[in-house]
C-alpha cells in the first residue's frame, strides 16, 4: 500500500514557484496496476518523481509526504528522505524515454549491477539475471552487448528485466511505451501484465492513452491541473466515470465499427500561475455552475472506493448536438 | 535582455584597446620604429608612459601602433576568410552528396595541416619584402576551414526543417534559400566565428614575427617582441620593453574570446526562449 | 562492415591531408611575387662582392633550379616532387652542411618533437580533461567556476607569451630551469636522462599549460551537456553512486568527441611545439627548421616540414584508428 498524504510538490522558476502536484491524497492498495492519466502538465510525471523520491532541484516537496507500507518491512518507517536507498530494490522506474537510457559505450551486463553494493555478489546475480532474461523471451546474449546492438523492443524489454528482477514492490512506469510501434508495444504491456500477476507487485502506470489503460490498468487514476479529480476501480471508473473530466477522456476514445466523429475534450486546461479558484475544470466542463466556479469540490467518496472531486458527480453529461 | 558578464567585460576590454589604438596616433607625428628618436632607456615618466627602450623608440607609442597594425591585419584578413568559409560552408551543407564530402574532406585536411612550418617557409622565401598582402592571402588560405565546418553543419541541421521545405516547395530558388531562411540562422555563428579568426590571424603573424619571419619592419604585436628579444630586453633589464607586449597581448587575446564566448552563449540562451 | 567502412573514410582523410599539405608546400613558394633563386643569387652577390663573374652566375643559376626541381614543366616538377620527397623521403644533401644528407639531421631531431610533443599533449589531455570533468560534473559549485575561470584565462594566451613567461619566471628570475637547451651527445645514461628531463621541463610545461585551457573548457561544455542526456539521469534513478556516474556514465561519453577533437587538433599543438622549441632552442624539428631558415638551406627546409607534415597527419590518422576501441559503436556492427 502507498498512502499519499496531501501531497504538494512545486517546482521553483526564474518567475517563482509553482505547484505542480496539489493537495493529493488518496491510498494506494498493494498488488494493482494503477494507471495514471491526464493531458500534459497535468501533473503525472511531477507525482510519480515525488514517490520515486527523486526530488532534486527546482523540484520540491512542499508539504504532506508519502508512506510507502511495505509488505514484509512493517517496523521501518520510509519516507521520500529514505527511499532513496531502495530504488531498484523495492522501488523501480521505467523511464519515459527508455531508448536511451542505457549507457551506450558500457555492457549491459555491467549496467545491470553497478547500482548494487560493492560486497554485493554480481558474478552470481548476473547468472540469475540471465535466467530471468529468458523468461522475457531475450536471449542471454542481450546481456553481454552493447545497447546499440539490440532493436528498440529487444532494448525496452531490457529495461523492463531491470526494473523487475529483483522483485521491488513498487514499479513506477512513465509512458513505457509512447516511443515503441504498436505491435512492440503490445508484446511490452503484455509482458509488464505478466510479470506483474506473478509478482503481484504495485504498479503505477503513466500514459495519456486511455486505451492502453483500458486494456491493463486495474485501477484508475485521473489528474487534471495538478488535482487528482477521479480514482477508482477501472471497470467502474470506464462504465460509469463520476467526473465530466473523466467522461470526456473516455469519449475520445474510438470504438471498433462506431463511425462516429469522436469527441474531442475542447478548450485547455488552465495555467497553474493563474490564480485559481473553485473547480480547475469549470472553465471547460457543460455541467458547470456557479458554484462550480466559487468553491472547490473535495475529492470525496461517492461510491465505495471510487473518489471523485465534482459537485455533479456522476450526472449526466447534456447531448452534443453534431456540429455540420 | 540583460549582456552576460563575460560579453560585457570582452567588449569593455576590446573597445579600449580599439579605440586606444585608432584614436591616439592622430594626436603624434612621431613615426614609432624610427631608431634614435629619443634618449636610449629612459624610465616611465609624463613624457614616456613606459619609457624608451635601448635603440631609443618610445615603448608606448610602438605598442599603440603595433596594437592598430595587429587589428587591422587580423579584421581584414578575417573578413575574407569568413566569406570563403560562408560560402564553402553553406553550399556543402545545402547541397550535400558529393560535393559536401569532398568540401569536407578538404576542410578537415586545413584543420589538420599544420600551417606554421609552411607559413615558415613562405616567410623565408620573401624575407625582407614579405609584404602584408601576400601575409593576409596565405592567412586567409589557412584561417577559414573551422567556420566552413561550423557553418556546413549548421546548414545542414536547418535544410531538415520545416520552413526550409516550405520555401523549397513555394519556388524559392537555391540562393534565395540560402540567403534568405538559412544565413539569419548562421549569421550568429559568423561573428563568435569571425572574432575567434581574428584571434588566430594575430596570433599567428605574431608567432612568425617573434622568430623574424614575419615583416618586423611594421610595428606588430609580434614584431615588437621580436626586437626585444633581439635586443635582450630581458638581459639588461629592459623589463618594459618585454613585460607591456606582453600584457597588451593576454589582455587583447582575453578580450577577443570573452567576446565570441560571450557572445555565443547570450545566442544560445536567446535560442532557447524562443 | 561499419568498422571498415570507417576505417577507410579515415584512410581517406589520411591521404587527403598529405596530398594537400604537401602540394601547398609544393606550389605556395612557385606562386610567390619573387623569385626565391634569384633573391638567394643577390644575396651571395651582395656577400662575394664583385668576385663572381657573370657566367659563374648563371651556372650557379641553373644548378640551382635543378637543385630545387625547378625545371621542367610545373606537371613534371611536381611528379618529380612528390616521386622524390613523399615516396622516398629523399631530401638530397644538407646545402649549409654538405654533403650530410637532410635525412640525417631530420632522424636525430624527430624523436625530440615526438618525444616531447607526446608527453606533453597525453599530460595536458589527462589532467585538462580530468579538470574539466569535475567543473562539468559539479557545475552549481564555487570550485568548478573557479576551475573554469582558470581555463577560460588560460585558452587564448598564446604559445610564445606562455613560453616567454616560463623563460622570465624560472629560468631568469628563479633560475631553476636553464634558459636554453644544452645536452651533450653520448650514450643513454641516468644522468643523461635527468638531463632530458631538465632541460625539457620549461618547454614540455609551455605546451602543457597550452593545452589546459582548450581541454577544460571542451570537456566542462561536454560534461555539462551529458549529465542531461537520459542514461545519465536513468542511471542516477537507478541510484548508482555519484563517482561512478561521473566516471562510467559521464566521462566514458564525454570522451569520445574530445579525441576527435585532438585528432585535429594535433596540428594546431605541433605548430605550438615549433615555436616554443625555437624560443627555447631545444633541438627538435623546431629548431631544425630555424637553422635551415638562418643558413638558406632550403634542402633541409623542405624536409622538415615534408616531415612534419606526415608526422602530423600519421599521428592523427593514429588516434583515429584507436577511437574504435573506445566507442563499441563503431567496433561492433
Amino acid at each position: 500500500m502507498i498512502r499519499l498524504n496531501q501531497l504538494v510538490a512545486t517546482y521553483t522558476t526564474v518567475r517563482g514557484t509553482v505547484k505542480a502536484v496539489d493537495g493529493v491524497d488518496l491510498e494506494i492498495p498493494s498488488g494493482n496496476i494503477v494507471g495514471i492519466a491526464g493531458e500534459s502538465g497535468c501533473g503525472k510525471t511531477t507525482l510519480l518523481k515525488v514517490i520515486y523520491g527523486d526530488l532534486v532541484y527546482p523540484l520540491a516537496l512542499d508539504s504532506g509526504g508519502v508512506d510507502y507500507v511495505f509488505a514484509d518491512d512493517d517496523r521501518q518507517e520510509v519516507t521520500t528522505e529514505t527511499i532513496q536507498q531502495y530504488w531498484f530494490k523495492r522501488i523501480s522506474y521505467i523511464p519515459q524515454s527508455s531508448m536511451s537510457s542505457l549507457n551506450p559505450v558500457v555492457k549491459i551486463r555491467k549496467q545491470f549491477v553497478d547500482f548494487l553494493e560493492p560486497k554485493a555478489n554480481k558474478e552470481e546475480t548476473l547468472d540469475r539475471v540471465r535466467q530471468f532474461i529468458r523468461q522475457l523471451d531475450l536471449p542471454a546474449e542481450a546481456l553481454d552487448s552493447y545497447p546499440h546492438q539490440l532493436s528498440g523492443g529487444m532494448r525496452q524489454r531490457m529495461m523492463v528485466a531491470l526494473a523487475t528482477f529483483f522483485q521491488p514492490d513498487i514499479i513506477l512506469a512513465d509512458e513505457p511505451t509512447t516511443a515503441l510501434d504498436v505491435v512492440v508495444q503490445k508484446g511490452i504491456l503484455l509482458l509488464l501484465v505478466r510479470l506483474q500477476r506473478q509478482m503481484q507487485n504495485t504498479v503505477l502506470f503513466v500514459s495519456h492513452d486511455m486505451g492502453v489503460h483500458y486494456q491493463i490498468s486495474h485501477r484508475m487514476l485521473i489528474m487534471y491541473a495538478a488535482k487528482a479529480v477521479e480514482f477508482g476501480e477501472s471497470a467502474e471508473v470506464f462504465s460509469a466515470p463520476l467526473h465530466p473530466y473523466t467522461r470526456m477522456l473516455i469519449d475520445s476514445l474510438p470504438n471498433i465499427g462506431d463511425d462516429h466523429m469522436r469527441q474531442g475534450v475542447s478548450g485547455r486546461p488552465p495555467s497553474l500561475w493563474d490564480d485559481l479558484r473553485g473547480c480547475r475544470f469549470a472553465a471547460r466542463c457543460p455541467l458547470a455552475t456557479q458554484r462550480c466556479r466559487d468553491e472547490e469540490p473535495a475529492f470525496i467518496e461517492h461510491r465505495p472506493n471510487h473518489f471523485a472531486a465534482c459537485h455533479y458527480a456522476g450526472d449526466e453529461l447534456p447531448k452534443v448536438e453534431p456540429s455540420a | 535582455m540583460r549582456l552576460n558578464f563575460r560579453l560585457k567585460l570582452g567588449i569593455i576590454i576590446l573597445l579600449i584597446l580599439t579605440i586606444g589604438s585608432f584614436v591616439l596616433p592622430i594626436f603624434t607625428d612621431v613615426n614609432p620604429s624610427e631608431q634614435g628618436t629619443y634618449f636610449k632607456n629612459m624610465p616611465i615618466s609624463r613624457d614616456h608612459p613606459l619609457g624608451t627602450n635601448s635603440i631609443g623608440q618610445d615603448i608606448f607609442w610602438y605598442l599603440v601602433f603595433s596594437l592598430r597594425n595587429s587589428l587591422v591585419l587580423g579584421v581584414g584578413v578575417s573578413f575574407f576568410a569568413v566569406i570563403l568559409s560562408l560560402l564553402l560552408g553553406l553550399s556543402s551543407g545545402y547541397i550535400g552528396g558529393v560535393y559536401d564530402r569532398v568540401i569536407m574532406l578538404v576542410t578537415d585536411s586545413f584543420i589538420a595541416i599544420p600551417s606554421f612550418p609552411i607559413l615558415i617557409v613562405l616567410g623565408t622565401l620573401i624575407r625582407g619584402q614579405t609584404s602584408f598582402w601576400y601575409l593576409g592571402t596565405v592567412l586567409v588560405i589557412f584561417g577559414w576551414a573551422w567556420n566552413a565546418r561550423t557553418v556546413r553543419s549548421m546548414a545542414l541541421s536547418l535544410r531538415e526543417r520545416e520552413f526550409i521545405n516550405t520555401a523549397r516547395f513555394s519556388g524559392s530558388n537555391t540562393l534565395e534559400i540560402l540567403l534568405q531562411e538559412i544565413f539569419p540562422y548562421v549569421y550568429a555563428y559568423l561573428i563568435v566565428g569571425f572574432i575567434n579568426s581574428i584571434l588566430f590571424v594575430i596570433n599567428t603573424e605574431a608567432a612568425l614575427a617573434v622568430i623574424g619571419l614575419s615583416n618586423v619592419e611594421v610595428p606588430t604585436l609580434g614584431s615588437i617582441i621580436f626586437w626585444a628579444l633581439n635586443y635582450n630586453a630581458m638581459f639588461i633589464g629592459q623589463y618594459m620593453w618585454i613585460v607591456a607586449p606582453v600584457v597588451t597581448t593576454v589582455l587583447l587575446f582575453l578580450g577577443l574570446f570573452l567576446t565570441s564566448t560571450g557572445y555565443n552563449q547570450l545566442f544560445a540562451t536567446r535560442r532557447g526562449h524562443s | 562492415m561499419k568498422l571498415l567502412q570507417y576505417l577507410g573514410s579515415r584512410f581517406v582523410a589520411y591521404i587527403a591531408v598529405l596530398f594537400i599539405g604537401v602540394t601547398i608546400t609544393f606550389f605556395l613558394p612557385r606562386l610567390m611575387p619573387s623569385d626565391p633563386i634569384e633573391g638567394y643569387i643577390a644575396q651571395m652577390q651582395n656577400q662575394a662582392g664583385q668576385t663572381i663573374t657573370p657566367e659563374a652566375m648563371d651556372e650557379l643559376r641553373v644548378q640551382l633550379r635543378r637543385l630545387y626541381g625547378l625545371e621542367g614543366s610545373l606537371v613534371e616538377q611536381y611528379i618529380n616532387y612528390i616521386n622524390k620527397v613523399v615516396l622516398q623521403f629523399d631530401f638530397g644533401p644538407s646545402l649549409y652542411s654538405y654533403p650530410r644528407p637532410v635525412a640525417e639531421f631530420i632522424w636525430t631531431a624527430l624523436p625530440w618533437t615526438l618525444g616531447l610533443l607526446g608527453v606533453s599533449i597525453v599530460i595536458s589531455w589527462i589532467i585538462g580533461n580530468f579538470i574539466g570533468l569535475l567543473a562539468g560534473f559539479f557545475h552549481n559549485s564555487r570550485f568548478a567556476t573557479t576551475l573554469e575561470v582558470v581555463g577560460v584565462v588560460i585558452y587564448p594566451i598564446p604559445y610564445y607569451i606562455l613560453a616567454l613567461l616560463l623563460i622570465l619566471q624560472f629560468a631568469y628570475i628563479w633560475q631553476w630551469f636553464p634558459l636554453s637547451t644544452t645536452i651533450r651527445p653520448g650514450p643513454l645514461t641516468w644522468e643523461k636522462v635527468n638531463a632530458i628531463i631538465y632541460n625539457s621541463f620549461l618547454p614540455a610545461m609551455t605546451l602543457i599549460i597550452a593545452g589546459f585551457g582548450w581541454n577544460i573548457l571542451s570537456m566542462k561544455a561536454l560534461a555539462f551537456a551529458t549529465k542531461e542526456e537520459p542514461y545519465v539521469v536513468f542511471a542516477r534513478l537507478k541510484g548508482v553512486k555519484p563517482r561512478r556516474i561521473m566516471t562510467r556514465y559521464v566521462f566514458r561519453n564525454a570522451t569520445l568527441p574530445q579525441i576527435t577533437a585532438l585528432a585535429l587538433s594535433i596540428g594546431t599543438i605541433f605548430n605550438g611545439a615549433l615555436l616554443t622549441e625555437i624560443l627555447f632552442s631545444y633541438p627538435g624539428l623546431g629548431l631544425l627548421m630555424r637553422t635551415a631558415i638562418g643558413s638558406g638551406d632550403f634542402n633541409l627546409m623542405y624536409g622538415t616540414i615534408i616531415v612534419s607534415i606526415v608526422s602530423v597527419a600519421t599521428a592523427a590518422f593514429f588516434i583515429d584508428l584507436i577511437y574504435p576501441l573506445i566507442d563499441p559503436r563503431i567496433r561492433l556492427r
